[in-house]
């Protein structure tokens, strides 16, 4: 008898409810029965308060699409909250991108007048930046060397990004959407390495031995294992 | 088998063509046989600073075209037995030949010649790439200024992927007067920024201006400084290690002159 089989399990920790997914059976079973539960059987545990759900999904992939579907079940209970769905598996291309968070691209190479350079992720730049050229990265920017150019971090709006370089001279600096003009907005002779970072929206500037006060837990966030 | 040298910069009027002439002549006057090509179709003026005008009858576009022989092109210096200079046409522009015919001309004239010193057009297009297609190795002229040392790092960019490498540079008419009063960019700050190898510095030299207007290169004049500076470049082109004389001698020079002004108080 397949109905006995039991493919959603529910369970109840401290933090809400657990439920786990059968990972072998087809999404139609999962669904029908995740919903039959739902609506019928479950109700003395499935009602009352506000309570957090995490979705337990195995060695199954959803797309966004039956991730939708799935959210739209669980939403039939109003009192339902979907705090997280996770699955052990994931696709390449998230893999990649994750993998490119996680580590630093090191690059050798002077981007001169004319030329740019995009990263997915933090980026360490062995050369210079001459006026006129350009570096976008997705994360922080290291430079080692002189950044007399454009330097332009969390470019897709991550506003915990950095830019750091042994010589701080740019032209223009970005992060997420804050574009600063230095030599109008801050002028600093120092020959000291620096750091330009996001403080309440406005870009500053500070040398790079603070940095463990200003960006104490940006990199320890990153599961390096 | 010679050396193809592109002198470019991707700014106008900082000096490629008079460098061209004078590079070209003062490795005239170490006895070595060269050739000059006027890459700038449609605004020849290589013919001009040499004093070579009037003697034009054929010219590159010809040449490649097939309407005459190479040598049939070519024009002799009046001043040097081996020196020759092949002009570009007035009549046509950049378009008027493609990169692979340009290759093909420049490996003819390697030859014949120890050195073809290829005068690059202003800008980033077709004359440009023209004119660095042959070449086995580049020269950057820059002056310190900087929109010249911008453009000059745009150049720099564009012929790292070209087979002549990161090329050498040159930085022409330096007013040490103004340098050392912090109203010209330093020699040194040009040199860091652009971050290449430097073949040469050439003082400005009102010389200069005389020299185009007779059709005879300063580098043959041995009272001028930019000359001198002219000469120094061939040489270490050719190989030998001459140091920065230019530089160091003018700031002795000031410096003599300074300790001259408290010597007279």
């Amino acid at each position: 008898m397949t109905t006995t089989k039991n493919i959603v399990t529910i369970k109840g920790t401290k933090d809400g409810l657990v439920f786990i997914m059968d990972e072998t059976c087809s999404l139609e079973e999962l669904f029908i029965q995740l919903k039959d539960k739902i609506e019928h059987s479950h109700q003395q545990i499935l009602s009352g308060p506000l309570i957090p759900i995490t979705i337990k999904l195995g060695h199954r992939y959803l797309t966004s699409e039956e991730e939708k579907e799935l959210r739209e079940i669980i939403k039939l209970k109003s009192n339902l909250v979907v705090k997280s769905i996770d699955s052990l598996v994931i696709t390449k291309e998230q893999a990649l991108l994750d993998k490119l968070m996680s580590t630093v691209r090191v690059e050798t190479r002077t981007i001169r007048s004319g030329q740019e350079l995009r990263h997915m992720g933090d980026l360490l730049l062995l050369g210079d930046i001459n006026p006129g050229g350009c570096i976008y990265s997705t994360g922080s920017i290291f430079v080692l060397g002189a950044l007399r150019g454009m330097a332009h971090a969390g470019c897709e709006g991550n506003e915990e990004a950095i830019i750091a370089a042994s010589l701080l001279r740019p032209t223009q600096l970005r992060i997420a959407h804050v574009i600063s003009r230095p030599p109008d907005e801050w002028i600093d002779g120092s020959n000291d390495m620096e750091f330009a970072y996001l403080e309440n929206g406005q870009m500053s500037i500070d040398k790079l031995n603070q940095i463990h006060k200003l960006r104490a837990n940006y990199w320890s966030k990153i599961d390096y294992t | 088998m010679g050396e193809a040298i592109v002198v470019t910069s991707g700014k106008g009027g900082v000096g490629k063509t008079t460098t061209s002439a004078n590079i070209g002549t003062a490795l005239a006057l170490q006895g070595k046989k060269v050739c000059l090509v006027d890459g700038d179709i449609g605004l020849r003026n290589l013919d001009v600073m040499m004093g070579l005008e009037n003697r034009i009858i054929y010219d590159l576009v010809d040449v490649v075209e097939g309407e005459c022989r190479l040598q049939q092109a070519l024009i002799k210096d009046k001043r040097f037995e081996h020196l020759f200079l092949l002009p570009a046409k007035q009549t046509k522009d950049k378009s008027a030949i493609n990169t692979e015919q340009m290759e093909s001309l420049i490996k003819e004239l390697k030859q014949d010649f120890d050195y073809v010193i290829i005068d690059c057009p202003a800008g980033i297009e077709q004359g440009f790439k023209n004119a660095v297609a042959g070449a086995d190795k580049a020269i950057v002229i820059t002056i310190p200024e900087p929109t010249a040392v911008r453009d000059a790092d745009r150049v720099i960019g564009l012929l790292e992927k070209e087979k002549t490498g990161s090329p050498k540079l040159i930085i022409n008419r330096i007013r040490y007067g103004m340098m050392k009063q912090g109203d010209m960019l330093e020699v040194d700050d040009v040199i860091q920024q652009l971050g290449i190898e430097i073949l040469g510095i050439v003082p400005d030299d009102e010389k200069v201006i005389k020299a185009s207007k007779d059709g005879e290169p300063i580098a043959m004049n041995h009272e001028s400084k930019a000359g001198l500076a002219y000469r120094n470049i061939a040489r270490r082109i050719l190989g030998d290690h001459v140091p920065l004389l230019s530089l160091e001698e003018k700031e002795g020079g000031f410096f003599k002159r300074v300790k001259k002004l408290f010597g007279i108080r």
